[in-house]
């Protein structure tokens, strides 16, 4: 392994040149272009045999890497933020056709107002496609996921889409110290993809075709018992990967000094990587918090969010977005898996770091003292959800 | 960990500079992140770029609030942007000026300055043109001489690295790193 300087961007190419993408189609939008420049240059220098697509947008580039992937090719795309809600439709046609092509995408707020830094409205709108998203807190973990997505997603008993997602410039446009695996190692690791069926013109079937009423609900339940067998695999995977180079990311999701802990804040993306550290000091004070980050959203950590709930008094949840009428995604998705459970414990909801608002370790240690606060003294006025840090005076000024 | 900021304008190369001073670094075995805060990407407009550097592992995300180190890339940014906010107690400021340093200090109220006539080191290395050189490498090298936190080596190996014109902008990191003044007159 060689460790180079590496922006999240290049991680991104360098993951799918690895990984031997067959067909990449792309179209370029800030913060996601060095993906698509990057993956340019590696093929004209000749490191990547790769059949690079150009589109005239991120609906045909989704389109075409589908139906690259229907012929039994590995196909690789990359987007952001109005490129992936472009996507959508595409995004739900390619989890239903059981087309498993992988998207890196660039976690970027949507307008208006126009905003290119980080946001996780992009990820989060894309929630019932039935696609399996993965989370990166760095650029080493945007490498190694791009991996092991293809090798989760490819899968004969999973054979869905993979959205990869790493927030804008604070990974797209870092440069930090990444292990570059060996590509010997990654192709005894990821071995080529070869569907059952694939698209032949010496051997003609007909693909994605109109069923009954009947037959249409059956497939939507092979996809979700796909879905759900996805959570095995991955953490099969992620042992796997660990086995070989040494890093793990926590299987479905990545828990940091858990164990013990009292309090948690649960979040997803770069923001969580910065908590750590506070979470580091704050043990050294005696205080008993922990992080709990989101590695897979689809499917859902379920048992994980459960086996916390069986420990911890509070869990404070971090959305880098919101879900307009209540609270932000994560926060409903733990509750929802807290209501059948037998320990609940105290939830809160902080709306945190939006449109690439920086989040900074003062604001982790001031979410833990309002998440101990509010556990024993109540929601208060301010009910269950805090958009942190806005200027109506809810937030005390010297912690925003 | 040791944080440095660094205020440019767009296209002068202030996300390269923080770029190769993390690669320098880098070769010194340590952990480094470097990374730009753009207001918008286009030339004149005022750029922010970081460099951290830490013997540990750096989880840290967030953007540098409190550097240990500001280096300005134009002059004319001093009256334009806060470029001293935050700066550690001990901090050093350097600048791209024919200024002197200790009036430089006085000027921005801080206690260490060093300046470098940038500038002119990269018109003489033949770096951009005269009306827009490219000064970015020649304050990397003069940050070597005047803050001792990666060698001058290092700072050249990392810009021979650099795809395009890379021994001219050595030679410009070296003629900084020999002409940097800093206040107080070492």
């Amino acid at each position: 392994m060689v460790k180079e300087l590496l922006t999240g961007n290049k991680a991104t190419a360098y993951g799918a040149m690895l990984a031997r993408a067959q067909v990449i189609p792309a179209y370029p939008i800030t913060p996601q272009t060095t993906i698509v420049e990057r993956i340019a240059d590696l093929i004209s220098e000749g490191r990547m045999e790769t059949k690079f697509v150009k589109v005239e947008s991120e609906h045909s580039a989704m389109a075409a890497a589908v139906a690259a992937s229907n012929t039994g090719a590995r196909a690789f795309t990359a987007t952001s933020s109005h490129g992936l809600a472009l996507m959508h439709e595409v995004l739900i046609w390619a989890a239903g056709a059981r087309t498993p092509v992988v998207v890196v995408n660039v976690n970027r707020a949507l307008g208006p107002p126009w905003s290119v830094w980080a946001d996780h409205q992009d990820a989060m709108a894309q929630r019932d496609t039935g696609i399996l998203q993965f989370w990166c807190e760095n650029n080493q973990e945007i490498l190694d996921t791009v991996i092991m997505a293809h090798k989760v997603a490819e899968d004969p008993d999973i054979m869905l889409p993979a959205l990869i997602n790493q927030d804008a410039f604070f990974l797209s446009h870092t440069s930090e110290p990444v292990d570059v695996p060996d590509q010997k190692m990654v192709d005894d690791f990821l071995p080529p993809f070869n569907p059952k069926e694939k698209l032949d013109v010496d051997d003609p079937k007909g693909f994605g075709s109109l069923v009954m009423p009947p037959q249409y609900m059956e497939f939507r339940a092979n996809m979700a018992r796909s879905m759900d067998r996805a959570r095995d695999l991955i953490r099969k995977v992620d042992k796997e990967w660990e086995g070989l180079t040494g890093r793990s990311y926590g299987g479905m999701m990545d828990m940091y000094r858990c164990e013990d802990a009292e309090s948690i804040l649960f979040g997803a993306g770069t923001m969580m990587s910065t908590a750590k550290d506070v979470v580091d000091d704050m043990r050294n004070e005696g205080r008993k918090v922990g992080i709990a980050r989101l590695r897979i959203f689809r499917p859902f950590p379920v048992d994980e969010i459960r086996y916390l709930a069986d420990s911890v008094k509070a869990i404070g949840v971090m959305d880098r977005t919101y879900t307009f009428g209540q609270g932000g995604p994560l926060y409903n998705e733990v509750n929802a898996q807290l209501y059948n459970h037998t320990n609940q414990p105290f939830t809160k909801n902080y709306v945190i770091g939006v449109g690439g608002r920086d989040v900074v370790p003062r604001h982790i240690r001031s979410l833990f003292d309002d998440l101990e606060k509010v556990r024993e003294n109540g929601y208060g006025e301010e009910g269950e959800i805090h958009w942190w840090g806005l200027l109506d005076g809810k937030t005390p000024r010297e912690e925003m | 960990m040791i944080e440095i900021r660094f205020h440019g304008r767009g296209g002068q190369g202030a996300v390269v500079a923080s770029k190769v001073l993390a690669d320098a670094a880098f070769r010194e075995n340590n952990d480094v992140q470097a990374f730009p805060y753009f207001g918008v990407e286009r030339r004149g407009a005022p750029v922010t770029a970081f460099t951290k550097i830490d013997d540990r592992h750096i989880r840290n995300k967030a953007m540098i609030y409190e550097p240990d180190y500001v280096i300005i890339l134009e002059a004319s940014l001093i009256s334009a942007v806060n470029v001293t906010e935050g700066l550690k107690d001990n901090g050093l400021v350097l600048v791209n000026t024919k200024d002197d340093p200790d009036e430089m200090a006085k000027r921005l109220g801080v206690k260490r300055a060093a300046c470098i006539d940038a500038t002119q080191v990269a018109i003489d290395n033949k770096l951009g043109s005269k009306f827009q050189p490219i000064v970015n490498t020649a304050i990397v090298g003069a940050f070597s001489s005047v803050s001792g936190v990666v060698k001058k080596e290092s700072v050249v190996n990392a810009i021979l690295a650099l795809p395009r014109y890379a021994e001219r902008n050595a030679q410009a990191a070296r003629d900084a790193y020999d002409q940097v003044r800093i206040s107080g007159g070492a």
